[in-house]
C-alpha cells in the first residue's frame, strides 16, 4: 500500500515538472508534438528507473563502505551519463525499432534535472532500494504525464491568435502556470 | 583575441542564457521565490560557470575530442561539490533554501553548453570572462524574477516589508504557478520592446 502510495504522489502531488520544477529544459523543448512528447516520456521513464537502482547501488555499495558519500554528485552524474550510453548502445543492438523510436532523445537524457534529481533525492530521502524504484517510477510517469497533456494543449494553441508579444515560449510558459495550478489541486490528497 | 568587456556585455546583454537563449530553466523557475534565493543561486552559479570555463579552457588541448562531454561533465560537478561545500560552511541558511538546487547545478545547461560553445574553443581569459558574463547574466535575470515574484507573492523586498499589511499578498506568485506567469510576462515585456525597436 505505501508503495502504490509513493507512486500516485509521484505522479500527481509531487510532479516533477509543475510543482518541483525539475527536468524543465526538456518539458519546453521537446513539447510541440505529442508523438515526439510521447517518446521523451517513455525515454525518460526507462532512463530514470535504471538510473534510480544503479545510483542506489553505486551509493550505497560503494560510497557508503569506503565513506566517501561527499562525492555523490560526481558519481551520481558519471552513472547517468555512462547509463545513457549503455541503454543507448544496447538498445541500438536488442531492439532496433525501441531504438528508432528513442533514439534522438537519449542523449538529451543526460542533462535532463530530473534523472539526477530523483537519485539525489533517493539519497536524501534515505529510501531503501524498492522504494527508490518506485520513486523514480512515480515520477518518471509524473513527468511522462506532465509533457504529453503539455504537447497535447500547445498543439491546439499553435493556430490561435494570441497577443504577439506572447507568441512563442511566453504563451508556452503561461500554459504551464495553468497546469500546474490545475495540478495543485491533488496537494495533500496523498500524505506520506 | 575578442575585448574582455565585450564578452561580458555580449554574457548579460545580448546573449543572455535566461532571457534570450533560454536555457537554464529548472534553477530559474525553482528557486526564485525571493531576490535573495534568486541572487544566491545566480552567484553559486557564476562560481560554478567561472571555474568550468577556465579549467575547461586550460585542458582544452589535451582532452580528447570523443569523450570531451563526459570530461566537461566531471570538472563542472567537482566544482558545483566545491561550491556546496563552501556554502554548507558559510551559507548554510542560503544552502537551507537552494537545497536540492545546489547539487543540480552540474546538469544545468547553461554551463555545460559554455563549456562546449565557449571555452573548448577560446583562451583562458577569453573563458574566465565569458564565465562572469553569462553568470552574472543570469543572476540579473534571476534576481528580477525573485524581486518580482517576493513583491508581488509576499509584499517583501529582500526581506524587508514594503507592502502594509492590509495589502492582500497573491500566495500563488510564491509557489510553483507564479514561477511560470512571471517568467512568461517578463519574456513577453522583452518581446514587446523588441517588436517596437523592428517596427
Amino acid at each position: 500500500m505505501y508503495l502504490i502510495l509513493l507512486l500516485l504522489a509521484g505522479i500527481f502531488v509531487n510532479n516533477y515538472v509543475l510543482s518541483q520544477f525539475l527536468g524543465i529544459c526538456p518539458f519546453l523543448g521537446v513539447s510541440k508534438k505529442v508523438d515526439t512528447a510521447a517518446g521523451m516520456g517513455m525515454a525518460v521513464i526507462f532512463v530514470i528507473v535504471l538510473a534510480c537502482a544503479a545510483s542506489w547501488l553505486v551509493y550505497n555499495l560503494i560510497l557508503v563502505p569506503l565513506h566517501i558519500e561527499y562525492l555523490y554528485n560526481i558519481a551520481f552524474i558519471l552513472v547517468i551519463a555512462s547509463l545513457v550510453q549503455f541503454v543507448e548502445m544496447f538498445l541500438k543492438k536488442a531492439a532496433p525499432a525501441l531504438y528508432q523510436a528513442l533514439g534522438v532523445f537519449l542523449p538529451l537524457i543526460t542533462t535532463n534535472c530530473a534523472v539526477l534529481g530523483v537519485a539525489v533525492l533517493n539519497m536524501q530521502k534515505e529510501y531503501n532500494f524498492i522504494e527508490s524504484i518506485f520513486n523514480g517510477i512515480g515520477g518518471a510517469a509524473g513527468f511522462a504525464l506532465a509533457i504529453v497533456l503539455f504537447a497535447g494543449i500547445r498543439e491546439r494553441i499553435a493556430d490561435n491568435d494570441t497577443p504577439k508579444a506572447f507568441d512563442g515560449f511566453p504563451m508556452a510558459l503561461v500554459t504551464a502556470g495553468l497546469m500546474s495550478i490545475a495540478f495543485l489541486g491533488f496537494s495533500g490528497l496523498i500524505k506520506l | 583575441m575578442a575585448n574582455p568587456i565585450k564578452i561580458i556585455k555580449n554574457g548579460i546583454i545580448d546573449e543572455n542564457p535566461t532571457f534570450i537563449q533560454v536555457i537554464g530553466m529548472c534553477p530559474t523557475l525553482a528557486v526564485t521565490s525571493s531576490a535573495i534565493n534568486g541572487i544566491g543561486m545566480g552567484l553559486s552559479t557564476t562560481a560554478v560557470l567561472i571555474f568550468a570555463n577556465l579549467f575547461v579552457s586550460l585542458l582544452r588541448k589535451i582532452i580528447p575530442d570523443k569523450v570531451r562531454i563526459p570530461c566537461f561533465i566531471v570538472v563542472i560537478a567537482t566544482f558545483v561539490t566545491i561550491v556546496q561545500f563552501m556554502l554548507q560552511a558559510y551559507l548554510p541558511s542560503l544552502n537551507a533554501s537552494l537545497g536540492l538546487y545546489i547539487p543540480l547545478i552540474v546538469v544545468n545547461c547553461i554551463i555545460l553548453a559554455r563549456a562546449e560553445a565557449f571555452a573548448s574553443k577560446n583562451g583562458p581569459i577569453a573563458s574566465i570572462c565569458d564565465g562572469i558574463g553569462m553568470g552574472l547574466g543570469f543572476t540579473v535575470a534571476l534576481g528580477i524574477l525573485g524581486l518580482v515574484r517576493e513583491f508581488i507573492g509576499a509584499g517583501t523586498l529582500f526581506d524587508v516589508t514594503v507592502l502594509p499589511e492590509a495589502f492582500p499578498k497573491t500566495l500563488l506568485f510564491v509557489m510553483a504557478p507564479g514561477a511560470f506567469f512571471t517568467l512568461a510576462c517578463l519574456m513577453a515585456l522583452l518581446n514587446h520592446f523588441r517588436n517596437k525597436k523592428k517596427a
